[in-house]
């Protein structure tokens, strides 16, 4: 097999929070600063996303199916761009329809439910699935967690959900020896493929392409692709996994990043280096072994672990707080919620109360320390669990809430049924006997046209006057349902306050 | 290297943050094996610790008297010996006999900040110009404007090079309404020192645009904080798990901001029910404050327990849980290194000098009552936010001793004179 590169580009914008002071929990429910979002995600957009996106599929164009390229977007991130930047999505069904590009899935809020709640993550992941789809007609084969989160855990729990492979980093305390330009498996399940970041060759494009201290700068495309030629030939498999903003917005257009790119192919051509897609590497390719991850790793920071998230305590209350209503929200019907915990989830919320000190310039947006980032956080934090916690009672647990849940949809599922049964019946026996119907008084003869059971018990009930019929109709079947249910809403008091009672009534009262 | 050095205030006499930052500089330099420090006090108590040497400038004569030694022994306190008088006496540089002096030939000091504070001023600066003849040393150093007259007639004297010390300004002390006296004083001290260390680069600034200085003989030159004793380390901190206690403690006063925590506190307050505040000290403002207080209707959950001296001041930190300093304009401010050494959050203002040198404090600007608050709340409201602040606070302050300081200064002093 010749040398292959696989390509791929990250989308991701979180919604900006906005200045939200605790005199607000409780009266100001929407928290997120409209102007930021539309002004960042324009200036991104028109720096990088477009002029990089015409670029790929410039590259596409003119390489014929040669060139490959896979791209992932978070919901949240896509989100943004439907409302401010449609232009991108655009650019981004023409780069489709090109056929060169994958789309692969990740969670739909780039956030670390991964971490935090099993549930939750396959929730959102099968979601993104879906939006995928249905904007691209992909349906994604290979997962890319939030910042390339991976663990032996994780790897698991993304084969469960049937994907085939998945990214992640090729950091050097996982690594040791071993390189990253093979395919590896994941500890706990040997059909799932994964490639890994080489670091390196990515970073060199993402954060050291304009660096004029650096000493390979001025960076050309020959002899980048010249690098990955002189790799040891048994390894193949060249992962440069990137967000799409460095291109434009890490490294600057005025480097000439773009130009940069689009003579990679040419070069990489010459030399007989070939494009992969994810998925093409994860079903072709073969494994070389599996790869022990014990701890979460990502492509963050020099440690390429969880640090910048939850390296201090307050991050962890933060996220522990957040997470402690994730059953909660995912039982819920609220969209509004769901919303919110969407967004509240991104993994930047966290990032923006790290204390550590990076060589890197730390943006943390509006906030002036991660102590300021912590208190806007749980602020909002405070108002959205408050909101959540009305929806059903405090003292409940989880499972025991989402069985009664459960059973009282079913239930009300039920009587419906049994409702329409009767109409019909009903209608069957106003049919055969409107006698019946007329005098009022006389009993129906149920035995002969009942062939069922039931339905001479319905007909029993039949035999009432019309006007008294249509009240007590589903006696039974309301007195039957009526133990089980009181007892249950009596169990909820805020649910037979709180509407979703009002339901199951409306049902009973039909 | 000998050093003589003016200073106004001296533990264990303390009026201010003064007293305390001349003790830590000059202990912080008497860790250095050759160096020796000559200080010079208006009216030390003979209390002071010994690590230096002290000249109570009330002890020096500036008009002749011819007292016999048994005398003068008799006359002289413990740490100055008849010698010393004899050797100063001979150095008497005028005819002052016109003064007002006392049998020793000396001139009285009322000590502190009294009503004649300019007299005093000058008087130091006269008996300074006896001092200057008498000692040897190799540079001057002088601490806040009370002794720049005395430092500038030092160097006037000696030709040694003059370093001073500018502590606070008056931009700082009168919300930019300076006192033209005073500030004449500030300005021609620095006008002939040949380096003005400046406790923050905020009070650097202020030397530089304000005063009209060279930037190139400025710099900053941040305070430190001793270590706490056992017995102020093993003051209980009071179980605040049901409600919580926020606490000011300064001069009440315009330049220490009082009345935005008061308004803090009453935007707070509208919302929780478990916080208490509390305002120590005292102060030309205080009961504007009390008035406040009593306006905004929070005074059931406000208290105003006093001045705190000695050791109430750190059961005053332990008991907090938040520690606010909301100076209008701060050039140092070493009270929230204190709090954070008793492990108490402290929430500062950015136009104070110490929070160049602070990372785990929460800053907020201190007119921004709003962001004040909410910083309140999250630290009351959040424990893992203390218990961070209060962790990393205690390792952070704990790195900023006064020794680094004296070896910071010490390489000033080489580069006044051209030792480098």
């Amino acid at each position: 097999m010749a040398k292959t590169i696989c390509l791929y580009f990250e989308i991701h914008q979180i919604i900006h929070l906005k200045r939200y002071r605790f005199f607000d929990i409780g009266r100001d429910h929407y928290y997120y600063d409209d102007y930021e979002n539309e002004r960042s995600i324009n200036d991104i957009a028109e720096h990088s996303y477009v002029p990089a996106l015409q670029t790929l599929i410039e590259m596409a164009k003119e390489n014929g199916k040669f060139f490959k390229v896979a791209l992932s977007l978070s919901g949240v991130g896509l989100e943004q761009l439907e409302m401010h930047a449609p232009q991108v999505i655009d650019l981004l069904q023409e780069l489709n329809s090109t056929g060169c590009v994958e789309f692969l899935c990740e969670p739909y809020s780039h956030g670390l439910a991964s971490l935090g709640n099993e549930e939750s993550f396959r929730d959102e992941c099968m979601r993104m699935k879906a939006k995928i789809k249905e904007l691209f007609g992909q349906s994604p084969k290979v997962f890319r967690n939030s910042s390339l989160i991976y663990s032996d855990e994780i790897g698991a729990q993304v084969a469960a959900m049937g994907f085939k492979g998945m990214l992640t980093e090729g950091a050097k305390h996982i690594l040791g020896w071993k390189s990253p330009h093979f395919i590896y498996n994941c500890a706990l399940n040997p059909n799932l493929k994964l490639l890994l970041r080489d670091y390196k060759l990515s970073d060199d494009i993402s954060l050291r392409f304009n660096n004029s201290d650096w000493s390979e700068y001025p960076l050309f495309a020959d002899k980048y692709v010249d690098w990955i030629a002189a790799l040891p030939e048994e390894e193949n498999v060249i992962n440069i996994f990137m967000e799409l903003c460095a291109l434009g917005i890490f490294q600057p257009l005025s480097s000439n990043i773009l130009q940069f790119l689009k003579a990679i192919p040419a070069c990489a051509k010459a030399r007989g280096i070939t494009f992969s897609t994810p998925s093409e590497l994860c079903s072709k390719g073969k494994s070389v072994g599996s790869l022990d991850v014990p701890y979460n790793i990502s492509w963050v920071d020099e440690e390429r672990n969880t640090s910048c998230w939850l390296g201090n305590c307050m991050q962890r209350e933060a996220f522990d707080k957040l997470y402690s209503v994730a059953d909660r929200v995912r039982i819920c019907t609220d969209r509004r919620i769901k919303q919110d915990w969407d967004y509240l989830q991104a993994s930047n919320n966290f990032r923006f109360m790290t204390t550590k000190h990076t060589s890197v310039g730390m943006n943390r947006g509006i906030y002036d320390s991660p102590y300021d980032a912590f208190t806007n956080y749980m602020n909002i934090l405070g108002d959205f669990i408050n909101r959540v916690n009305a929806l059903y009672p405090i003292d409940m647990d989880n499972e025991e809430l989402n069985s009664l849940l459960t059973t009282i949809k079913n239930q009300g599922e039920e009587i419906e049924a049994k409702d329409r049964k009767i109409e019909k019946l009903q209608a069957e026996l106003e049919k055969y006997h409107p006698s019946v119907y007329k005098t009022k008084e006389e009993p129906a003869p149920a035995k002969g046209t009942a062939t069922k059971k039931p339905v001479a018990k319905k007909a029993t009930t039949a035999k009432r006057p019309r006007q008294q019929r249509k009240l007590q109709r589903p006696k039974r079947l309301r007195q039957r349902n009526n133990e089980s249910c009181d007892n249950l809403i009596a169990d909820i008091p805020s649910l037979a306050s709180n509407g979703a009672g009002d339901d199951c009534f409306l049902l009973f009262a039909e | 290297m000998r050093v003589l050095m003016f200073g106004w205030e001296f533990p264990p006499k303390i009026y201010g943050g003064l007293a305390v930052a001349s003790y830590g500089i000059t202990k912080g330099l008497s860790l250095q094996p050759d160096m020796e420090t000559i200080f010079c006090l208006p009216k030390p108590t003979g209390e002071e610790e010994s690590f230096l040497k002290i000249i109570g400038m009330n002890q020096v004569p500036i008009v002749y008297k011819g007292h016999d030694y048994d005398y003068v022994k008799h006359r002289l306190p413990n740490y100055m010996t008849p010698e010393e008088y004899y050797h100063f006496r001979d150095h008497i540089y005028a005819d002052f006999s016109y003064m007002h002096t006392n049998d020793m030939g000396c001139m009285e000091f009322a000590g502190g900040y009294p009503g004649n504070l300019h007299e005093e001023i000058n008087n130091f600066s006269i008996i300074s110009g006896v001092v200057a003849r008498a000692e040897q040393f190799d540079i001057i150093h002088a601490h806040d404007w009370l002794t720049y007259p005395a430092g500038v007639h030092a160097k006037m004297v000696s030709g040694k090079p003059l370093c001073i010390h500018v502590h606070a300004t008056d931009f700082d002390r009168s919300r930019g309404k300076v006192n033209p006296t005073v500030y004449s004083i500030e300005k021609n001290g620095m006008d002939h020192a040949d380096c003005i260390m400046c406790v923050s680069e905020l009070t650097r600034q202020t030397v530089i645009k304000e005063y009209h200085q060279d930037p190139r003989k400025c710099f900053a030159m941040h305070n430190a904080v001793y270590p706490l004793s056992q017995d102020l380390l093993d003051i209980p901190r009071p179980d605040h798990s049901k409600e919580k206690v926020v606490t000011f403690l300064g001069r009440i006063t315009m330049q220490k901001g009082p009345e935005y925590f008061v308004e803090a506190a009453a935007l707070v307050l509208q919302r929780t029910h478990n916080i208490r505040f509390c305002m120590a000290g005292s102060g030309d403002m205080l009961e504007a404050m009390i008035e406040l207080v009593a306006r905004r209707g929070i005074a059931d959950r406000f208290h105003f327990p006093g001045f705190q001296r000695g050791r109430q001041v750190y059961e005053t930190y332990k008991n907090s849980d938040v520690f606010v300093m909301p100076s209008v304009s701060e050039p140092f401010g070493i009270a929230p290194l204190e709090a954070m050494q008793c492990g108490t959050p402290s929430i500062i203002s950015k136009q104070s000098g110490c929070g160049e040198i602070l990372e785990k404090v929460i800053k907020v600007d201190y007119w921004d009552i709003h962001a004040m608050a909410d910083a309140i709340y999250s630290i009351c409201t959040n424990p893992s936010l203390f218990k961070y602040l209060q962790e990393e606070g205690i390792k952070e302050v704990d790195e900023i001793t006064w020794e680094k300081v004296g070896l910071r200064i010490r390489k000033l002093y080489n580069q006044c004179l051209g030792m480098n």
